[in-house]
């Protein structure tokens, strides 16, 4: 997997893991919304929610990374990115920082990192304190792949 | 720079203009061909091609204006009648239309007119502008009369009628001697002289001529020239002004978020105690409505501008196949929206050319079965109720069925017990399968199987509906039922488990609203499957929460189980909402109706995207987004379409709306234990009972004595051939019919009822004295021929057939 040419990522937790998508990929970052849920949709898919009068998909990332169910009473954020198709909201836990990433502590996802996590992460930057799993966006955003998990 | 982008702009305008001009073309070339004759349309094709031969000789598109060039010769000599327009001339300048539009495109897409060959099309309309003129010239005289007489006898019509087409130098000319004439400042006698002396070479103009000759003052030509500008002068050009399509699809997104945006503020002001905010509101209300009215009026377009390019389709078509044609438009003004137009122009054209190609006979079939020669194509648009029907019709030979099922079996889309099962009206809607062709040799045209279900998805794609009525040898015709709209459109709001769901209003047929006690008698189950009697006939009943797999919002005790929809409707009263589907009518269980609402169909990501029961999404009064339920897909996923195609035949046509014509009351009879058949009522005059002792027998048939006379006894157990009950019983119950003064009694085991129920009869395989099965009463009937069985055992007269024949019609 070659590295990733972003040098500042937007960061957020799910499940206790620091994910990071590159700033560019990110359209905007918004509190929870109302989300209207799609009957026969894949699971990973939480709903439809309205952004600004258009109509935007939320994947729970969670699900999509087949990580442990969020608790009910923790509301979920929408990291909204901007994919081909328009722009799609994944639902994280908490929002964390826009980091500055020195390009020399990119690592490739450890092989023995397997499952979901393994196909939706492009590779690791070794912070300070801890490690920051850059999303591959495209394939966080596709359900086909996730539908039957 | 800013020069190429003058030029640029220069060639955009000529591109569009030409472009107009070409599509008018095909129409006048067609009506030429009825009338050869007519002065105006030859004058107009003459402009059109005169003008863009102009334009690309000034901005050096040579091939253009080459092309162009040779067509103009070839239709001054027409336009002068020097020539009389053939069908053959028809074609070549047909074909240079073709070519023109051809370099036209290539200068839209590449800034230049093409290097494509067209010599040859240039040498065969030289070929005919020159062979004529050779003729023409030996007896020029006689010629020219006819050019020239219309000119004065007519001109107070032409005159008249002049409304801006009178551009071009010669025909200003003319004009001027017309006015002049109407102005009674020169007689017809002296303008005609004066347009044979230009005609003969004299390059000055009708009223120069004419002052010299002393005819008229040149005030007078003034002022007619003046006249004659003040008639061409305000066209419809000057209140009319080009806008770019893209940027009426930006108004109409933005009209479309402005009535959601209004929806959301009615929604929010409805509890509001302030009466300046209402008022307010209720304004923008209005305004909102009458924009979006004015919007989407901007995008509309006739249906005459797909239809214009049928004449010509039409007319090579038939040349093609050697079939004559004539169609009939109606309704051309009818406006549909310009997505919807754009969706539609293939579909119909499709329509027309498999009408043509398949629909109608050949000249000899059609004079042999007794039908004008010529085959008679009709297209029809109409409104109705918020939506734009239209109609292609053909006289031709109507749809074979059962060459339609033999080759629908043969491609092995349906068994043949399948096929056996299927009605008329369902073996024609076969042609709707993929892969299926009716021609049986393939053409250019068509038959190469891609095409009516390709026809059918497309138009289903907009939200169209579409069916077939065909009657063998009368004719075939499709009816087509689209939206005016796709961008705002009314939809209903429903309630399933606490979600809202819109249906749109074209698939939407009634409301039925069954209270607990009704809905507990009125739903029924076929082995699982619900149903409701709803005005005599069976609807299917879907229940949304079912489909849509998401739990009841009121669980009762028992889990989503079988019993489900009876153990609901002792709860709570059932809401149905009757959907059309294709040909088929279903009901969806849902659990409230609220209101309906415009909405804007907005579209939704991939990963939503190929969930066939959903069409979109909206955003609704309150900010939340809504499904749009696809009823198409929803009816494919509970399985109402598919499974009507696979049913055995009675259920079928209890969904389906094609019912027989008259609703018959019959008398059902129970044979053996399991087996019913019926009589119709009228064929019934006495119901006895005979006991077994009386029966005597005479030339091997089984007789009584009743009412003074023998009356012969057929069992139906034998005509059934199943085994009898009543064997063993002391007692027979009979049906005494009576035809012609022969009576027979009709033995069976028991009478079961009388049923006033419309049923639609299946032909079966030959079986004497049964003429068709049909569900009756909830089961499967066989439906007895009295008169055939009366005459099988009727003990002496000649036979009957002929009044068997009456009695059946």
């Amino acid at each position: 997997m070659s590295i990733p040419t972003q040098s500042q990522y937007c960061t957020f937790y799910v499940a206790d893991h620091l994910f990071g998508v590159g700033v560019s990929e990110i359209q905007e970052v918004i509190r929870y919304q109302d989300v209207t849920h799609v009957p026969l949709a894949a699971h990973s898919v939480e709903g439809l929610i309205n952004l600004r009068g258009q109509i935007v998909t939320a994947i729970d990332l969670r699900r999509q990374l087949a990580l442990p169910e969020r608790s009910d009473d923790s509301l979920p954020l929408n990291v909204v990115v901007r994919t081909e198709d328009g722009p799609v909201s994944l639902l994280v836990d908490e929002i964390g920082d826009v980091v500055d990433i020195d390009e020399s502590t990119w690592e490739a996802t450890p092989p023995t990192v397997g499952g979901r996590i393994g196909d939706l992460v492009q590779g690791v930057y070794k912070l300070q304190n801890e490690l920051l799993l850059v999303l591959a966006t495209d394939r966080a955003v596709d359900v086909g792949a996730s539908a039957g998990i | 720079m800013t020069q190429d982008d003058d030029l640029a702009e220069v060639i955009g305008e000529f591109l569009v203009e030409s472009g107009e001009g070409l599509d008018a073309l095909d129409q006048a070339f067609v009506e030429l061909e009825h009338d050869p004759t007519d002065a105006g349309n030859l004058a107009f094709v003459f402009r059109t091609i005169h003008s863009i031969k102009g334009a690309s000789g000034f901005l050096g598109f040579q091939n253009l204006e080459k092309v162009t060039h040779s067509a103009e010769n070839l239709l001054s000599q027409l336009r002068d009648a020097t020539l009389l327009l053939t069908p053959e001339i028809t074609t070549v300048l047909l074909l240079a239309v073709d070519a023109v539009r051809q370099m036209l495109l290539n200068i839209e897409q590449s800034g230049a007119d093409g290097d494509a060959d067209h010599s040859e099309l240039i040498r065969s309309m030289e070929a005919l502008s020159h062979r004529p003129e050779v003729g023409a010239e030996s007896k020029a005289p006689s010629h020219k009369e006819p050019s020239i007489a219309p000119v004065a006898s007519e001109a107070q019509d032409i005159t008249a009628d002049s409304n801006g087409e009178e551009f071009s130098d010669v025909d200003e000319n003319k004009s001027v001697g017309e006015l002049l004439v109407q102005a009674g400042r020169a007689k017809p006698e002296e303008v005609q002289a004066a347009l044979e002396a230009q005609l003969a070479g004299d390059p000055r103009h009708v009223g120069e001529i004419l002052v010299e000759r002393g005819a008229l003052d040149s005030s007078d030509v003034v002022e007619a020239l003046n006249n004659q500008r003040k008639e061409a002068g305000p066209t419809v050009n000057n209140s009319t002004i080009r806008i770019d399509v893209a940027l009426i699809d930006r108004l109409m997104n933005l009209v479309g978020e402005l009535v959601l945006a209004r929806n959301q503020v009615l929604q929010f002001t409805a509890n509001q105690p302030d009466s300046a905010l209402v008022e307010t509101t209720q304004r923008l209300n209005l305004i909102t409505t009458e924009l979006q009215a004015g919007v989407m009026k901007t995008r509309m377009q006739p249906i005459g501008n797909v239809w214009s390019k049928f004449p010509r389709v039409v007319r090579d078509l038939s040349l093609s196949v050697g079939k004559k044609v004539k169609l009939y438009m109606e309704g051309a003004e009818t406006e549909l929206d310009k997505t919807i137009i754009e969706a539609v122009k293939d579909p119909l054209t499709h329509l027309v050319r498999n009408a043509i190609d398949h629909g109608l006979e050949s000249p000899e079939v059609r004079a042999a079965a007794g039908k004008p020669v010529d085959g008679t194509l009709s297209l029809r648009a109409f409104h109705e109720g918020g939506h734009v029907n239209i109609e292609i019709s053909d006289d031709g030979s109507g749809i074979d069925s059962e060459r339609i099922k033999a080759k629908a079996i043969s491609s092995g889309l349906i068994s043949a017990e399948q096929a056996a099962k299927l009605s008329e009206r369902d073996a024609s809607a076969l042609i709707f399968l993929p892969g299926l062709t009716t021609a049986t040799a393939v053409t250019n045209i068509s038959g190469r199987g891609v095409g009516m279900d390709v026809v059918k998805t497309n138009i289903e794609k907009i939200g169209g509906v579409m069916d077939i009525h065909s009657v063998r040898g009368v004719g075939t015709t499709f009816r087509i039922k689209i939206p005016l709209t796709l961008a705002i459109i009314p939809a209903l709001i429903v309630t399933t488990a606490g979600n809202r769901y819109l249906i749109p209003q074209v698939n939407l047929v009634e409301l039925v609203r069954l209270e607990a006690d009704q809905a507990l008698s009125n739903i029924e189950k076929i082995h699982n499957a619900p149903v409701v009697r709803l005005r005599d006939r069976l609807l299917p009943l879907v229940d949304l929460a079912d489909v849509l797999k998401t739990p009841k919002k009121s669980q009762v005790s028992s889990s989503l189980d079988d019993d489900e929809v009876e153990v609901d409707p002792r709860l709570k009263p059932v809401n149905i909402v009757v959907l059309q589907a294709d040909d088929n009518q279903f009901g969806l269980i849902v659990d409230e109706v609220l209101d309906t609402e415009e909405i804007v169909v907005k579209p939704m990501g991939r990963q939503i995207k190929n969930i066939p029961a959903f069409a979109g999404a909206t955003i609704m009064g309150d900010g939340r987004v809504a499904l749009i339920i696809d009823v198409m897909g929803l009816a494919q996923e509970s399985g109402v379409i598919a499974q009507s195609r696979d049913r055995s035949a009675g259920e079928t046509h209890t969904t389906t709306v094609e019912e027989m014509a008259s609703t018959q009351p019959m008398l059902v009879l129970g044979v053996g234990s399991t087996s019913r058949a019926a009589i119709p009522l009228s064929a019934v005059d006495r119901l006895e009972e005979f006991a077994r002792d009386i029966i005597e027998s005479t030339g091997g048939k089984d007789v009584v004595q009743y009412r003074g006379s023998i009356l012969p006894l057929a069992y139906v157990s034998q005509i059934l051939n199943v085994p009898s009950s009543s064997d063993e019983v002391d007692v027979l119950e009979v049906v005494v019919h009576t035809s012609n003064g022969a009576s027979v009694g009709i033995v069976c085991d028991s009478i079961v009822d009388i049923i006033d129920e419309s049923i639609n009869l299946q032909a079966t395989d030959s079986r004497p004295g049964v003429t068709g099965v049909a569900v009756i009463d909830g089961r499967v009937t066989d439906v007895l021929d009295v008169d055939f069985i009366a005459d099988s055992v009727r003990l002496s007269g000649p036979s009957r057939s002929k009044s068997y024949a009456a009695v059946a019609s």
